[in-house]
């Protein structure tokens, strides 16, 4: 019998390896998978590669992997909030690194990513200092910019609900990167609010398929 | 400087102002910062679509004490309502829906635009700030039109409206209009055209505070 559900979060990250590259679902705190976040706080792995919209605010899970010195670089696109001293000081002195993306640049980045597409055309970008090095092309008249597909070692997501096989739902604008980030990574652990029993989300209202589900975490 | 003391129009008379071109079935998004405040000043005789880039389609006012849910945001991380006929998705499909031209208009916050229509709304020349595009760039280019709300002039009094700008680029040859706490431009083929102002200035001292070259109402 499938049963993705693990004891705790922490066995659910237990594995993860200094180095690692990892997707963070959430726009801020909204679908942030805080309980993963804290418990990769605890388990200690270093010099990660951190994928996600912001660079952590608040203290929360991602200012304290930042603040800890766990993090060797972030690719967000928004990385400016009014709370978000720990990377900002960081980044100042040159100890973390950051690739700055349009946000719908890296939304698709990582969809090219899940669906196996090696890279895209988008206008985004053309002719600012975000395209600087990358190949460009003209199309229909209008100058686009060639992003490459981003995949990662783990996707750490926050859902609403899941059966044991990882069929997911979300909450109102916590889905954000959540679904897309699901199909990115070699191993995707969900946490989420509520577990069901398989059959009782109707498959018309599934969100994730549980193809795109390694693991799951009940918060 | 005798533009200090002009009665100017505050930032919900401007959104106010902004609101006046905003049609019926519209489907507009609206950047962080000044933009947002126009969530509050829709009118209620006209059906108005508000897209928010984390998912949301539907988008109602910003959410009351009592309404408050941290899973419900608008761009800037604030807490919203959703009207009824919201519908919610994914950042990949909110962002393909930007890109591909479905959105009617976008309304961005700006520190300079140029006369050809320019922007320049994400990074200024100091180095120890810390850069962030968020979605710009992709609004800038994904929207059929592009509208600006920003102050008419910097703190030090020097027009954001600008031959060539000198912050680094969103994106090129984008904007269509400009709302300030001054006037309301238009960016056509032919140059800056003032389409109105407040009662205070005269239209050559209008184009004498903005700096460039403009053209009269037709």
């Amino acid at each position: 019998m499938i049963d993705k559900f693990m004891a705790s979060a922490e066995q659910a990250v237990a594995d993860v390896s200094n180095g690692s590259t990892i997707l963070v679902s959430g726009f801020g705190g909204a679908g942030l998978p805080s309980c993963l976040l804290a418990a990769l706080v605890r388990i200690g792995a270093k010099d990660l590669v951190i994928i996600s919209n912001n660079a952590g605010n608040a203290g929360n899970g991602i200012a304290q992997l930042v603040a800890a010195g766990r993090v060797r670089k972030i690719i967000c696109s928004f990385p400016r909030q009014p709370d978000s001293g720990e990377f900002e000081k960081l980044y100042r002195s040159g100890a973390i690194e950051l690739e700055l993306v349009p946000q719908g640049t890296l939304s698709e980045r990582i969809r090219a990513g899940g669906a196996g597409i090696a890279g895209f055309y988008t206008p985004t970008a053309f002719g600012t200092e975000l395209a600087a090095g990358k190949e460009v092309k003209v199309f229909d008249g209008v100058g686009h910019v060639l992003e490459r597909a981003i995949r990662a070692d783990w996707a750490f997501i926050r859902a609403r609900t899941a059966d044991r096989w990882g069929n997911l739902t979300y909450q109102k604008t916590g889905r954000n990167f959540g679904p897309v980030m699901a199909t990115a990574a070699r191993c995707t652990v969900a946490q989420v609010a509520e577990r069901v029993e398989l059959g009782s989300i109707d498959p018309e209202h599934v969100i994730t398929p549980a193809i795109y589900v390694h693991r799951l975490v009940k918060e | 400087m005798f533009y200090s003391n002009l009665k100017r129009r505050n930032p919900d008379e401007i959104a106010q102002r902004v609101v006046q071109d905003i049609p019926e079935g519209a489907h507009v998004n609206l950047g962080i910062g000044m933009p947002m405040r126009i969530s509050n000043h829709l009118p209620r005789n006209r059906e108005i679509l508000l897209q928010s880039e984390n998912g949301l389609l539907g988008m109602g006012p910003l959410a009351a004490a009592h309404e408050v849910d941290t899973e419900l945001v608008n761009a800037g991380k604030q807490p919203v309502t959703m009207l009824p006929g919201a519908s919610l998705f994914n950042h990949a499909e909110s962002f393909a829906m930007i890109r591909g031209g479905h959105l009617d208009i976008c309304v961005l916050g700006a520190f300079e635009v140029s006369v050809n229509g320019d922007l320049a709304n994400w990074r200024t020349n100091d180095d120890d700030a810390i850069p962030a595009v968020g979605g710009a760039m992709d609004l800038a280019h994904g929207a059929k039109l592009l509208f600006v709300m920003m102050d008419h002039l910097t703190k030090n009094g020097q027009s954001k409206i600008v031959n060539r700008c000198t912050y680094p680029l969103t994106a090129s040859r984008v904007v269509d209009k400009i709302y300030t706490d001054l006037a309301t431009l238009a960016i056509e083929d032919c140059g800056v055209r003032a389409i109105d102002w407040i009662p205070d200035l005269e239209f050559d001292q209008l184009r004498e505070i903005t700096g460039v070259d403009l053209l009269a109402p037709r």
